[in-house]
């Protein structure tokens, strides 16, 4: 099974990436890890005419610490997040739930910019970032702009990224609110999340539960009004439109939503 | 689009369709078989090497994505002396396999797991293999060869 042809370009720095994009038009695509990528591509769900493969500029692959916030550049693989000791001393909740990821395999290619600007809502990292607060930089023809996690997200596949704009930082801000969880319920280790959870301090954002990732803001509300885990994590299903499919029905979902919620904000308490 | 790939320590240069797989270069251009297509979807890791050092599902991956870098499969683990590597030797002593179609991505993924952790413990090695189906289900065999190499290379 191979993708349908395409052309493919290779770019070394995110200035060529950008004038390489603008010159391919719209049926064009970077190509980082591409992981979720080639999979649809295989499957004719995605048929991009271009293919710019931004694998291998290394100006986009850090994780450094700035006044205010931790900085990771969208090509830093899951792998080197799930093993940065700068993440499991600051950030746990990324580096936990990056080491989560598919296997190691997929880990060794897969990128943080890459899994986001995917938007599949059964991704793990896109609940992260919206749990964690984080904003997101993107250049494109008309410059670079800042978006913020809650905003960025559309639909199934679908990110305010205009074309031929790019993905090329992540900015969380520091210090996070104590406590964190991340909670996900697969059938196979490599299988995606049939749902999941991510918690920081009081934020809760949920995989899988919607057509993008989501935060559990009836869940926030309660904790705010000084419900205890079990009692807020009974709204987790509330504002959700979660998919019926093969993996189980709404309901199922939604029962796993309260359960998940609640196993990750105890664990979140005991670690706070 | 002409790439050229470090396979195995030898060159391998060819003409190649931009979406060309780099399994089927490695299978069909540079005729190096053992890496199998299983699923074709990245779930079984069949086709399973290593790039630059660290394992990768080549079904996934183009050709392209490999040009001017290093991959190694399952052919050159040894050093053609016919010593076998110590995973492919530990995967001999425990019956690590069965029908054997899974047995090259199995040994490429435990090279790697031993390459970044030399010393697993049980649930490293099962973790590790997780994107490594076999259709056998030959696992308790499998870890055990695993962790059996582990000890084999570690000074005592």
């Amino acid at each position: 099974m191979i993708p349908a042809p395409f052309t493919y370009q290779r770019a070394s720095s995110v200035d060529e990436a950008l004038d390489l994009a603008s010159q391919a038009g719209e049926d064009a695509k970077f190509l980082a890890g591409g992981h979720s990528l080639m999979p649809l591509m295989k499957l004719r769900l995605a048929v991009p005419d271009t293919l710019i493969d931004i694998g291998r500029i290394g100006e986009l692959s850090y994780i450094r610490a700035d006044d205010g916030h931790i900085a990771v550049g969208a090509l830093t693989s899951h792998d080197d997040i799930a093993r940065s000791d700068l993440l499991a001393s600051e950030l746990p909740l990324l580096a936990q739930a990056a080491g989560q990821i598919g296997d190691p395999q997929v880990r060794h290619c897969g990128t943080i910019g890459g899994s986001l600007a995917h938007s599949d809502p059964a991704a793990d990292l896109p609940a992260v970032a919206l749990a964690l607060g984080a904003t997101f930089v993107a250049r494109g023809p008309s410059g670079t702009r800042e978006i913020a996690a809650g905003d960025f997200f559309l639909s199934l596949f679908e990110t305010v990224l205009e074309p031929g704009e790019l993905l090329t930082e992540i900015r969380i801000p520091r210090p996070q609110a104590a406590g964190w969880s991340f909670q996900k319920f697969a059938k196979r280790g490599i299988d995606w999340a049939i749902v999941g959870v991510a918690v920081q301090g009081s934020s809760v954002a949920l995989v899988n539960m919607g057509s993008t990732p989501i935060r559990a803001t009836a869940v926030e509300q309660a904790l705010a009004a000084g419900s205890g885990p079990r009692e807020a994590a009974a709204h987790a299903a509330e504002g959700t439109s979660a998919p019926d499919d093969l993996n189980g029905p709404r309901a199922y979902r939604e029962h796993l939503a309260r359960v998940l919620v609640a196993r990750a904000l105890e664990e979140a308490g005991s670690r706070a | 689009m002409k790439v050229t790939v470090t396979v195995n320590g030898g060159e391998v240069a060819a003409e190649v369709a931009d979406r060309t797989l780099l399994v089927h270069l490695l299978r069909d251009v540079a005729g190096l078989t053992a890496t199998n297509v299983g699923c074709d979807t990245s779930s079984c890791g069949a086709c399973t090497v290593l790039l630059d050092g660290r394992s990768v599902k080549s079904c996934t991956l183009l050709a392209a994505q490999a040009d001017g870098r290093q991959v190694t499969t399952v052919e050159g683990l040894s050093d053609g002396s016919g010593d076998l590597h110590p995973v492919q030797q530990a995967f001999r002593a425990e019956h690590g396999l069965q029908c054997g179609f899974c047995t090259p991505g199995m040994v490429m993924a435990s090279v790697s797991l031993l390459a970044e952790n030399p010393s697993p413990t049980e649930d490293d090695v099962r973790s590790a293999l997780e994107g490594n189906l076999c259709r056998c289900t030959g696992y308790h065999n499998i870890v055990r060869a695993v962790l059996a190499a582990a000890s084999e290379r570690r000074p005592s």
